[in-house]
């Protein structure tokens, strides 16, 4: 109760933001006719007279310009009012749950159209079929054909196919020859309407509306089949829907008396030249988006763009051929899925998902709000009880009477016949929605006298539908216990196992000699990689199609995304370094120094130094977690990838941010040499002070002084004398340079077993004391530069724009280095890098200096 | 065309047969059923590899080898014995096909599990080459590196890859097993890693519906064109 109070609450609040602009909306209003949406030509004439006159007087500092605006803005404001409206209903799960939200939206419209009314005396806001069909419609359609699952459907395309197309026939025309027939037995009194007229209100009603459907089906996860028969069903029937009251609409105007065969006839191939067309032209415009989408590489930021676009004049063209628009859009987007998928960046191909959705989503709130604005209209309303009432029972009557013989014959075929309960849910998700409501505004009230009658029994047949059976079908759902999917994760096993099973079926169909369902998708897959792919993908996208590939690509992503969150929760990513342990030391290092470098030392010092102290147990530790980790080791190598990019790619600078055309980060050459040229400046210069003790940190300098020099005429073993030395260091460890602390750690590594090269001149304090930074510097350049290179040949299945990161994370002396079979190579530039001057050179400049 | 009069002799046979599998098809379907098997087999009683082997429209399946191999294997034939056969007859035919039918709607629960079960085994043994009941690593690797060697996108050592991931899929679904951990260790290892078959079933029973789906949405015998 609390809750709804709070609801309620939130609603009083929006309606009183309402109510404060009512009063200037009211006033532009009045003046107007028709839709807020609709351009006025003369507000815009009069507003430019109006302007001039008030230019010549003098020089106005500020003027109120409303009309100037008003159109935009009208639209802008009842975007917001609807989003706003969704955002209050959303905001209460309990509410949701129970009802709808397209019932609370419309709900919602009946509210704002109270206030309207109540304000202006006459309706004045109203959807109206231009912008319905042109600007609200396209969208939910492209989406839905969008994110159709292609596979689901083209296997129960059959059944699909009968359902809209025979099953919307059967709807349109029981429902218009029983209102006639009871009109001629005088159920519903004096109405002027005829038999066409009649058979043209019947088409309109048979658009059934998926969405609150959709919503109630994805809240309890009904099984895949029922889901796509209804899904699929009510996508086409909207196409079918206007294709048939079009028909219907040039019998209407032909009149009765001029109608024969040859005119049914011609209605009939009408119907089925302006479906199929525009279905061929949405193949058509898909196949060019699929193209299209082969060779935007170059402008990224807009290749999205083409497929919203494409999509729209897909629409357009097909109605101005006065082909089926609907049909075309749905289908343009089921063609270009998948091509435009694999062409596109991966970036893209998410802006388009969410796009998509996004305009979809909004789309369906005005369109549902104004549903329910349009309902306070004294204009529409005439009563005609036995008009409404028998409608309302023939809708849901033959309705379920055409899913049961239709499903009765599907099911003669069918080898997983559709349950009976199935048919039930099927029967009774039959809403309708705007679809209806378009094409009865559309009607011409010359042609069709009882227009308001038509639209107003449509209206409530919307509500009745849309409200009440939205509202009982979760219940009926779940009372009828249909069969739900089973919510499975995606599984590399699952996958491989039903490609087995594919290949299986279809070899059993060869050997048994038939042509089923199995042999034919078979082939068109043979086509489709062979042909289809081959034109309208990118060869790079190609090779990366395999579903199977797919599935153990996000399975690894997934696997690198709990390695990110375990690191997390453990404060950092050390152990996920640590894992592939070998060469992990160079990472501490690298991010250490890093930190240095940007004098970020408060936090990230602290952290990690008190790891530093005790380097030996951690470690050992981490050994054991990595055999207790590296389980899934093919996946790790791939998370470590993942990691390896998630993890420097922060610091990278998006310098480009103000540039439109580019979004990309930093990678001019140049650049990327200056930093690093600084970073190793500072290092080397840590470095040498630490070595030489002429620099700061001056405590520690004087120990590790000391202590190589202790040691090292000793002739102490080289691993006893770097473990002590890290040791020692590690005790001191917090005022330590990063650079010592990776050197240690480096040190402590090659006593684990691994040779570093690097050291053995390092560890001659004579040696550095001699050269100059600068001069150490360039010939680091020279080699780091020669290793980006060697760097970039070396990284296992990188991603192409990874590469081209590669010389910015040298720089930051990342090296890619959790593949186990680049050891040698890794470590070897590993050692290039720690080591300024490296061995084969060293000689000579040796003897030119010591 | 075909051997009517053998087919007429041993017509009681093959029904039986279709009795004790409750493969629900009619004598008409069976007639068809002979009819690509005299066509295949070139009109003799038996049926031998090369015949299948023939079959042009095999061609293109990464599996063929499997699947040939399948109906040879004496497992597939409902007895307790194991080993290959060298060429098989009608009867032989029919019960490998069985394999396949679909659920009968008025089947009972216990049938319908009986059919999945055997479903099941088939696909088990034909991963099992080696007859031992285990499906070890090296089988799997086999199986899905030809799998997937047709689209030729995926190399051998991605295919490998995944297969052994698929392996660590189904070692890991099994939490309750004490020697988990080492065996995925030496998988890791490349030694042979035992499943125990088992633990198959249970994963596809998990995924059932949609196994009995594609079965059923394949084999429709009603529909045999001859």
């Amino acid at each position: 109760m609390l809750r709804c109070g709070y609801a309620l609450f939130w609603l009083l609040g929006s309606v009183l933001l309402i109510c404060v602009v009512s009063p200037v909306k009211g006033e532009a209003v009045v003046t107007r006719e028709g839709s807020h949406l609709k351009l006025s030509e003369s507000s815009h004439s009069n507003e430019s007279q109006h302007g001039h006159s008030s230019n010549i007087t003098g020089i106005p500092i500020i003027s109120f310009k409303w009309h100037h605006v008003e159109t935009p803005y009208l639209v802008a404001f009842w975007v917001l009012v609807s989003f706003l409206g969704k955002l209050v209903i959303e905001a209460n799960h309990h509410v949701t749950s129970v009802i709808p939200e397209s019932a609370l939206l419309i709900c919602f419209g009946f509210i704002l159209g109270g206030m309207i009314w109540a304000a202006d005396k006459v309706q004045t806001f109203r959807l109206t079929p231009t912008v319905f069909f042109f600007y609200l419609l396209p969208q939910v359609i492209l989406d839905a054909g969008y994110h159709m699952p292609n596979k689901l459907f083209f296997t129960n395309l059959g059944g699909i196919l009968v359902h809209a197309v025979i099953g919307t026939c059967w709807n349109a025309a029981s429902l218009g020859l029983s209102l006639w027939g009871c009109q001629m037995g005088g159920a519903m009194g004096d109405l002027d309407i005829g038999l066409l007229q009649y058979l043209l209100f019947g088409s309109l009603m048979a658009a059934v509306d998926p969405v609150a459907v959709i919503a109630v089906f994805e809240q309890v996860h009904v099984n895949d089949v029922l889901f796509i028969m209804v899904f699929g069903e009510s996508l086409l029937n909207d196409g079918v829907t206007v294709v048939l009251f079009n028909v219907f609409d040039a019998f209407v105007s032909l009149g009765g008396p001029k109608i024969d065969a040859a005119e049914i006839i011609k209605g009939i191939v009408s119907f089925f030249v302006v479906a199929f067309g525009g279905s061929l032209v949405g193949l058509v415009f898909g196949l060019l988006i699929s193209l299209l989408t082969r060779c935007t590489k170059n402008i990224q930021i807009i290749e999205p763009g083409f497929i919203f676009v494409l999509g729209y004049l897909s629409y357009l063209t097909a109605e101005m051929l006065s082909l089926s628009a609907i049909l075309s859009i749905v289908f343009c987007g089921m063609c270009c899925q998948k091509y435009i998928n694999a062409n596109m960046d991966e970036n893209s191909v998410q802006t388009v998902r969410y796009a998509m959705k996004a305009f979809a989503n909004g789309s369906e709130t005005i369109i549902f709000v104004f549903l329910g604005i349009s309902a306070i209209d004294k204009v529409i309303w005439v009563w005609n009880t036995g008009f409404i009432l028998l409608t309302l029972l023939f809708v849901l009557v033959y309705r379920f009477i055409g899913v049961f013989f239709l499903t009765w014959i599907l099911n003669r075929y069918r080898l997983v016949p559709l349950e009976f309960v199935d048919q039930v849910i099927m029967s009774y998700g039959g809403l309708r929605g705007a679809v209806a409501y378009g094409l009865a505004v559309m009607l011409d009230e010359n042609k069709i006298k009882e227009k308001n009658l038509m639209v107003c029994t449509t209206l409530i047949v919307v509500y009745f539908t849309v409200i009440l059976q939205g509202i009982t079908m979760k219940p009926l759902v779940m009372w009828l216990k249909v069969k739900r999917a089973a919510v499975t994760e995606v599984s590399l096993l699952e996958k491989l196992t039903n490609k087995m099973f594919n290949h299986t079926l279809v070899a059993i169909e060869d050997i048994s000699g038939q042509i089923g369902h199995n042999y034919m998708r078979s082939k068109w897959k043979y086509f489709e990689e062979n042909w289809m792919s081959w034109i309208l993908m990118k060869p790079s996208a190609r090779k990366k199609q395999d579903q199977v590939f797919d599935v153990f690509h996000q399975l690894n992503l997934k696997d690198a995304m709990e390695y990110v969150t375990e690191g997390e929760r453990r404060g950092s990513l050390e152990f996920v370094r640590n894992e592939n342990s070998i060469i992990d030391f160079k990472k501490k290092s690298e991010s250490e120094s890093f930190d240095i470098n940007n004098a970020n030392m408060s936090n990230d010092h602290g952290a990690m130094s008190t790891t530093s102290r005790d380097p030996i147990p951690s470690v050992s530790l981490e050994m054991h977690e990595q055999i207790m980790k590296a389980v899934r080791e093919a996946e790790a190598i791939n998370a470590h990838h993942l990691l390896d990019q998630h993890l420097y790619k922060s610091r990278k600078q998006h310098r480009h941010r103000f540039s439109r055309s580019h979004f990309d980060i930093n990678r001019d050459e140049k650049e990327v040499q200056e930093i690093f040229q600084r970073t190793m400046r500072n290092r080397l210069k840590s470095f040498t002070s630490a070595k030489m003790g002429v620099k700061p940190p001056k405590t520690i300098v004087k120990h590790t002084q000391k202590e190589q020099q202790q040691k090292m005429p000793n002739g102490k073993s080289m691993d006893k004398a770097k473990t002590s030395y890290s040791g020692d260091e590690g005790s001191e460890g917090d005022s330590a340079s990063g650079y010592d602390q990776s050197y240690m750690r480096a040190t402590y590594r090659a006593g684990a077993g691994i040779e570093n090269p690097a050291f053995m001149p390092d560890l001659d304090p004579m040696d550095l004391l001699q050269i100059p930074p600068w001069l150490g510097e360039s010939e680091l350049d020279s080699s780091m530069v020669a290793l980006s290179h060697r760097a970039q040949v070396d990284l296992p299945r990188t991603p192409s724009n990874l590469r081209r990161l590669a010389p910015l994370r040298i720089s930051t002396r990342s090296t890619d280095s959790f593949t186990l079979e680049n050891i040698p190579d890794t470590q070897q530039m590993d050692s290039d890098q720690l080591q300024p001057p490296p061995p084969p050179p060293r000689p000579p400049r040796d003897d030119g200096y010591v | 065309m075909y051997n009517y009069k053998h087919y007429c002799k041993n017509l009681h046979k093959y029904i039986h047969i279709v009795d004790v599998c409750f493969f629900t098809v009619s004598q008409e379907q069976i007639k068809n059923l002979y009819q690509r098997f005299q066509q295949l087999s070139g009109n003799h009683e038996k049926i031998s590899r090369d015949d299948l082997e023939r079959i042009p429209a095999l061609n293109n399946n990464p599996i063929r080898k499997q699947i040939i191999t399948a109906f040879f294997d004496k497992r597939n034939q409902h007895q307790n014995d194991v080993g290959s056969l060298d060429e098989i007859g009608f009867e032989q035919f029919l019960m490998v096909m069985s394999h396949f039918r679909p659920v009968n709607s008025t089947a009972t629960e216990e049938e319908k599990v009986t059919v999945r079960k055997q479903k099941l085994r088939f696909l088990f043994n034909m991963h099992d080459t080696d007859n031992d009941g285990i499906i070890t690593l090296d089988e799997y690797r086999t199986v899905v590196e030809e799998l997937l060697s047709q689209s030729g996108a995926i190399e051998t050592e991605v295919a490998r890859s995944i297969a052994d991931a698929a392996m660590l899929e189904v070692a890991s679904t099994n939490v309750h097993s004490p020697h988990s951990r080492p065996r995925m260790i030496s998988m890791k290892e490349s030694h042979l890693s035992i499943l125990n078959r088992f633990r198959w079933i249970n994963i596809f029973s998990m995924m059932s519906i949609r196994f009995l789906d594609m079965n059923s949405a394949t084999m429709r015998c009603g529909k045999l064109s001859s």
